[in-house]
């Protein structure tokens, strides 16, 4: 049986290229204090750690958790480290929930971070191994071909994705803790900006950054509690994720099945029909703008090869149809294990009401998605102002 | 012949460490040749400091000097350093309970040899002739005991950041079937495997089949032609590159393969590059051979006539 | 809570230098078809996944993602990885079963140690600016922490050679180990220092592997396996990170995680005091690479006299990194299974010197 779970309480880091006023425990400290400060609690009242980052090789630390046992008050205490690639902040969301689904635990933190500042990611992701064609060009170098066949396949205008940055990059200006801080970003600017990975421009990438996010998840006991304190919660109506290989015959790296079959069992436990009218604000893991358009499809909210139209209509700005990242998204600030994790933090703020600039008013439910790998591991949650 | 292929495979990276407050104002003190603790909840010093207190996990409120010689609580022993160890020479590694403080720091012991350690032994910090603020400051303790305190240096008032190497050496080992692959590479072939479950025709081959999650072991020789299904330009520069942008990065369908796999098209403009686009392999001249797929130093196009889309829009 | 019984196990043999990949996929893909085969169930039968490796041992970003080609993860899986040891792969494969999500679940771990210099790349877990730095392996650290205890006469170099003669002669029966043998305590006595007071035969060999264990649900656990391994107490724990303000000498997080993984067993299973170990234990497979640390774990989890440890001959005839701890869970399972055991406490490590501790004690029914 499962036992409900919400979400108590959400922190972050002012996320920056890089945060040098920290060691790597201290960026994660200020998302967790700012997460226990949000849910009411201490330390003392979490009773397991759950901790998400991409490569260790990042930061140049072998399982950087067990150093930091001390610094995340896990001493004495369960404390899991996960790792899913890209996808890593939403898998530690998602085991988080499941222990206090589970029965296991009543309040539990999850906190996800990357001090990308400590090496060079783009160093870390290159270590060609013998025997390999090192030409690839670093992520976009892997995601621009398959964007090129997105467009080819849809047949989508060339303007789409630049519409996707003004959009991400203006709401992230209304979002304080956002690593980009670009309110005068235009269509134009945008389509200036310097062609990297044809046909993806430098305005239209994830910049690269040093952060953290927490959040505290707790069982229907600590969530009522919470509420009578007149903290309002987040209530996690579904989980779920998916794995294909990175790469096999057939494997359709526009819309993976991966993506679509989590995403179908998403909604199937939240109850969900149909998406675009029952989901009213989705945080969604574009770290390329045209991901926007190709993960609507993936996830429901359009027919195949419609996605790009939702966007051309304005329907994902704040005030549209499916506003999609108000809090600015993996394009405004991406510290790569964190960003799974904000994407789903974010959700919750905007269905507790709290997302202060960039709420959408009158959001009552919510979905948090990330991705990672080579269009690999995909996970998600849906998040409600009620139980359901 | 049938064993894999393998070759050394090389990380090494100066890591940057930013240090926060508290550790910070530790590598300023030992930058000054001063070693400070932290007093914790627990009411005892600890030394080196903690950031976050084990019990409350607090940072400390202040930091405390403590003395730089102190007592041996445990020792091991290292008759072959190993590269980037403090000492060279066979050493000590020891816990040492500094003067002052009531926990115990992890650091090397020049002692000679292992008859000269022992629990209880007091040994004093030997400083680096330039301290710059970094734990290597303590070049290793050494035995001794009441020693004149070496002169404070001129300790930078403000240590941010602390580099640190990483240098690792691994040995790299390739599949049994890429090893094949690189094997016919080196003989100007391009050797893929067929599933056996499904019959799909991998290249290079995988450990298993991806879908069945079978080895893969029937060896199908393919022509050195195929489509590209799908590409970028790249027009920025790049840490390992060896072509200057602008330049293509495509995926690259062999005749009778079922997946792409990356290669660079040249040989015409990057603008004239298109999907389904039909490309032969160049190869480097013979005697530069080995098993690498660096053998093909590109793709470029033959002129025939492009493959329609449908023929490879399964393969996007 | 629904009752959960570990069904099915298979371990890879453990070898010094192995022909495998550090993708783990060679190693993988025949001990899944063995433990598939074994419990007559498929691929698609399988709810969950969850594997347990480290890239730092593979010497690679995204050392892992590779390995799901080992289980042919298309159609695509519900599917997720620690950066630990397959251990805590069980661990959160079990929570994903209590929660209701799988009613079948396996974890996996990998490790090609020899990959690299394994005491030299297992510095990097230490703290990276006060420890690190100076690059401390790992069989000096816990050389360190034998020492404390030997001279606070918690143990003898004759009792830590006793250790690793009795594994090697228990390993003689487990064909996957790497070492094994007849020998007698003296004669590994007579042998020189690697890491005073360490020798070769106090420290775990270098080795390659990979484990898969197979766990269901109470619905269907009993279809899958004629006696399966009931889980009555999971748990883990951690300790500080600081070295030097630990006491090495004890596991506080063991200790900890044994007595909450036998209350959670209680209700007339489980034994005296709340340990784990109180209640009619017949088997204990403990994770201790260093012979010191079955020692210092067995006065920690409360092993009595009475309980036989490590049949498999334990870590010290075979540790292959991310693996082992969960090889230790198989093993245990796996007497339980055979009818060999009514009751097992198996345990798994992870960080230095003991740091972090699991324990999930099994019974059969």
């Amino acid at each position: 049986m499962k036992h409900r779970a919400a979400v108590l309480g959400v922190g972050q880091t002012r996320h920056r290229s890089r945060r040098t006023d920290v060691s790597i425990a201290g960026l994660c400290r200020e998302a967790v204090d700012r997460a226990l400060a949000d849910a009411g609690t201490t330390l003392a009242d979490i009773d397991a750690v759950v901790v998400g980052k991409a490569p260790d090789l990042f930061e140049g630390v072998m399982m950087p958790e067990l150093y930091m046992a001390d610094a995340l008050g896990a001493i004495g205490k369960p404390l899991l480290r996960v790792h899913t690639a890209g996808s890593v902040g939403g898998a530690t969301g998602n085991v988080a929930t499941s222990l206090v689904q589970a029965g296991v635990h009543r309040r539990v933190l999850a906190v996800a971070f990357e001090k990308q500042s400590e090496s060079n990611a783009m160093w870390a992701l290159s270590i060609m191994p013998p025997f390999s064609m090192p030409l690839l060009a670093g992520a976009g170098g892997y995601f621009a071909p398959h964007i090129r066949a997105y467009i080819r396949r849809s047949g989508a205008p060339e303007h789409i994705g630049a519409m996707v940055a003004v959009k991400d990059r203006r709401n992230g200006s209304r979002n304080p803790y956002a690593h980009l801080q670009q309110p005068d970003i235009t269509l134009e600017s945008v389509r200036s900006s310097p062609m990297l990975w044809d046909p993806v421009r430098y305005d239209e990438t994830c910049p690269s950054s040093d952060g953290a996010c927490a959040v505290v998840i707790g069982d229907e006991a600590a969530a009522g509690a919470a509420q009578a304190d007149g903290r309002p919660v987040a209530w996690i109506r579904a989980t779920s994720m998916r794995t294909e290989p990175t790469m096999f015959s057939g494997k359709d790296h526009v819309n993976p099945r991966a993506g679509a079959d989590a995403a179908a069992a998403l909604w199937r436990q939240a109850g969900i029909r149909n998406p675009l009218e029952e989901i009213d604000v989705a945080e969604i893991y574009v770290p390329f703008s045209w991901f926007e358009p190709m993960w609507l499809e993936n996830l429901g909210f359009a027919a195949e090869g419609q996605g790009w139209r939702l966007v051309e209509a304005g329907e994902t700005e704040i005030g549209g149809k499916l506003p999609v990242n108000p809090s600015g998204g993996v394009l405004s600030s991406n510290p790569i294990g964190a960003s799974g994790l904000l994407r789903f933090a974010e959700a919750a703020l905007q269905v507790m009401g709290k997302a202060d600039d960039h709420q959408v008013p009158g959001a009552a439910v919510a979905l948090g998605h990330a991705y990672g790998g080579g269009s690999q591991y995909f996970s998600m949650w849906v998040v409600a102002s009620t139980p359901g | 012949m049938n064993q894999p292929l393998t070759a050394p495979l090389e990380i090494g990276f100066d890591y940057t460490r930013s240090l926060g407050p508290t550790l910070s104002q530790f590598m300023a003190g030992l930058a000054g040749r001063r070693i400070l603790g932290a007093r914790g909840a627990d009411g005892r010093v600890h030394a080196p400091p903690f950031e976050y207190d084990p019990v409350t996990s607090a940072p400390p409120e202040e930091l405390v000097p403590v003395g730089s010689d102190g007592t041996v609580t445990t020792w091991s022993w290292v008759p072959e350093p190993l590269e980037g160890q403090p000492l060279t020479r066979p050493f000590a590694w020891a816990l040492i309970r500094l003067d002052g403080a009531d926990t115990a720091m992890l650091h090397a012991v020049d002692a000679g040899s292992a008859q000269a350690m022992r629990t209880g032994m007091r040994v004093r910090a030997r400083w680096a002739d330039s301290p710059v603020g970094h734990i290597r400051d303590i070049v290793c303790f050494e035995p001794g005991d009441g020693s004149e305190p070496e002169p404070p240096a001129e300790g930078s008032a403000s240590i941010k950041m602390v580099t640190t190497p990483v240098k690792l050496h691994y040995q790299h080992v390739a599949s049994a079937g890429e090893s094949a692959f690189l094997r016919g590479l080196a003989e100007g072939k391009l050797l893929a495997q067929r599933c056996p479950a499904c019959g799909k025709v991998y290249i290079p081959p995988r450990g298993a089949c991806p879908t069945c999650g079978v080895p893969t072991a029937e060896e199908v020789e393919l022509p050195d032609t195929g489509v590209v299904t799908t590409f970028c330009v790249v027009n920025v520069d790049y840490p390992g590159q060896r072509v200057a942008a602008p330049y293509v990065a495509a995926a690259v369908l062999l005749d009778g393969a079922d997946i792409p796999f990356q290669h660079l098209i040249l040989g015409c403009d990057p603008g004239e590059v298109r999907m389904g686009m039909r490309v032969r392999a160049f190869w480097k001249p013979r005697h530069l051979w080995g098993t690498t797929p660096e053998n093909i130093d590109h793709f470029f196009p033959t002129g025939e006539p492009d493959a329609p889309y449908e023929s490879y829009a399964h393969h996007l | 809570m629904t009752d959960v019984a570990v069904v099915g196990f298979a371990q890879s043999p453990v070898v010094r230098h192995g022909e495998g990949t550090t993708s783990g996929v060679e190693m993988l893909v025949p001990i899944f078809a063995e433990v598939l085969q074994a419990t007559g169930l498929t691929k698609g039968d399988v709810g969950f996944w969850c594997s347990g490796s480290s890239d730092y041992l593979a010497g690679r970003a995204f050392s892992f993602v590779q390995a799901v080609d080992a289980i042919g993860a298309f159609p695509p899986i519900m599917e997720s990885h620690v950066e630990m040891d397959g251990a805590w792969a069980l661990y959160e494969a079990w929570v994903k079963i209590l929660a209701g999500e799988a009613d079948i679940a396996l974890a996996y771990g990998f490790g090609k140690s020899s990959a690299g210099q394994l005491r030299r790349v297992m510095a990097l877990q230490l703290d990276p600016y006060l420890a690190a730095p100076l690059w401390p392996d790992s069989v000096s650290i816990a050389a360190l922490q034998a020492r404390l205890g030997i001279e606070a006469w918690l143990w003898t170099e004759a009792q830590m050679a006793d250790v690793a003669a009795r594994s090697r002669g228990a390993a003689l029966t487990n064909p996957k180990a790497q070492v094994s043998g007849e020998v007698t305590a003296e004669k590994l006595l007579a042998e020189p220092y690697i890491a005073d007071p360490l020798r070769a035969h106090d420290c775990a060999p270098v080795g390659d592997g990979a484990a898969v264990v197979i766990m269901a649900s109470e619905q269907r656990a009993r279809e899958l396996c004629e006696r399966p391994a009931w889980i009555t107490g999971f748990e883990h724990r951690i300790d500080s990170a600081s070295l030097g303000a630990r006491d090495l000498t004890a596991a506080p997080s063991a200790a900890a995680a044994a007595v909450a993984a036998g209350r959670a067993g209680e209700g007339g299973r489980a034994g005296e005091g709340g340990r784990a170990g109180g209640g009619g234990l017949d088997v204990a497979e403990v994770h201790a690479p260093f012979t010191h640390q079955e020692i210092l774990l067995r006065a920690a989890l409360g092993l009595g006299d009475g309980v036989r440890m490590n049949p498999s001959g334990g870590a010290l005839c075979g540790n292959p990194m991310f693996a082992a701890g969960l090889a230790r869970i198989g093993s245990a399972a796996q007497q339980i299974m055979s009818g060999g055991a009514g009751r097992a406490l198996a345990h798994a490590t992870s960080g230095p010197a003991l740091q972090q501790n699991l324990v999930c004690v099994m019974e059969a029914r």
